[in-house]
């Protein structure tokens, strides 16, 4: 009886060494392979040719003109909205964009206010990234994104 | 004799708890992994925005062009600057016409490093004008502060 329980014992016991083996390359692979990926999104710009624009822009509906300017270095050093003169101020720019559209949803068939962004060769790209967030809304106490200008355009590059 | 021979048996530990955990953690690097790695370049660094969301489903027939910092374009793993850039974009565009599609379906992703010369984007957007491209998605990484 003894003899019996001892064998049978002993065929329980599988050998795990292959199994960790393999286990541990997929983990060491997985970890080196593994990347923290920042969450990213998108502002759309629709931006055809300057011919097609012009010839179906609404004269009565011209856009907004905001122009920024820049020091040697990129770095902003003055902002104007339709020649309100905003310093370096995205809450102030933010302030007038909101003072100029509202925050009224554009009506379901019109497409809202348009903003021409005409900005200095060598102005650094973050800054038109914050002056775009803040012309094209902010987020509320409530963490909901309230939308102000959503048709954004550049002017002809200056050089 | 009899004591003896129980020794190997102490030295046996327990492996359960281990490979438990060890399969825990190859299921959590598994769960995140990122097979989309081609979209990103270590050589671009993304302005932040408060705005942006992840889209909810993937933008249709993608052109993406990294800028990096000096203003060189990345453009399917080939170098390009500004003036070089009208022969990358229209292979990218035979690839489209091959599909039936005419590049107004197409979406420019620019993923333009921060420091760059705002006039570099306007340059490339122009150089995609050209190619008729009209819609651009300006890439921007998600600001949660």
């Amino acid at each position: 009886m003894r003899m019996r329980h001892e064998v049978e014992h002993e065929k329980n016991e599988l050998n795990m060494t292959s199994m960790i083996d393999i286990v541990f390359l997929l983990l060491v692979f997985f970890v080196m392979t593994f990347k923290i990926v920042e969450m990213e999104g998108d502002f759309t710009v629709r931006m055809p040719l300057a011919g097609d624009s012009n010839a179906t822009s609404d004269v009565t509906d011209l856009p907004l003109k905001l122009r920024l300017r820049a020091d040697n270095d990129g770095k902003l050093t003055s902002m104007s909205l339709n020649e309100i003169n905003l310093g370096t101020d995205f809450t102030k720019l933010r302030a007038n964009v909101i003072g100029l559209v509202g925050t009224d949803e554009p009506a379901e068939d019109a497409d809202g206010p348009e903003i021409e962004i005409d900005t200095d060769y060598n102005l650094r790209y973050a800054y038109v990234i914050q002056a775009i967030t803040s012309v094209s809304g902010y987020r509320d106490d409530t963490d909901q994104v309230v939308k102000l200008i959503e048709k954004i355009k550049f002017a002809k590059p200056r050089r | 004799m009899k004591v003896k021979s129980k020794k190997p048996n102490l030295a046996e530990g327990d492996l359960t708890p281990m490979i438990d955990m060890t399969f825990q953690l190859i299921a959590f690097f598994m769960v995140l992994i990122n097979f989309s790695q081609t979209e990103s370049n270590e050589r671009v660094v993304l302005p932040s925005s408060q705005l942006v969301k992840p889209p909810e489903k993937p933008l249709e027939f993608p052109i993406i062009l990294h800028v990096a910092k000096d203003g060189e374009i990345i453009l399917g793993g080939d170098s390009y600057t500004t003036e070089t850039l009208s022969t990358g974009l229209r292979r990218e565009l035979a690839v489209l016409r091959a599909e039936k599609k005419s590049p107004k379906d197409a979406n420019v992703i620019i993923r333009g490093h921060q420091d760059v010369a705002a006039g570099q984007v306007q340059e490339i957007i122009r150089v995609a004008q050209d190619q008729q491209l009209e819609q651009f998605a300006l890439r921007a990484k998600e600001d949660r502060s």
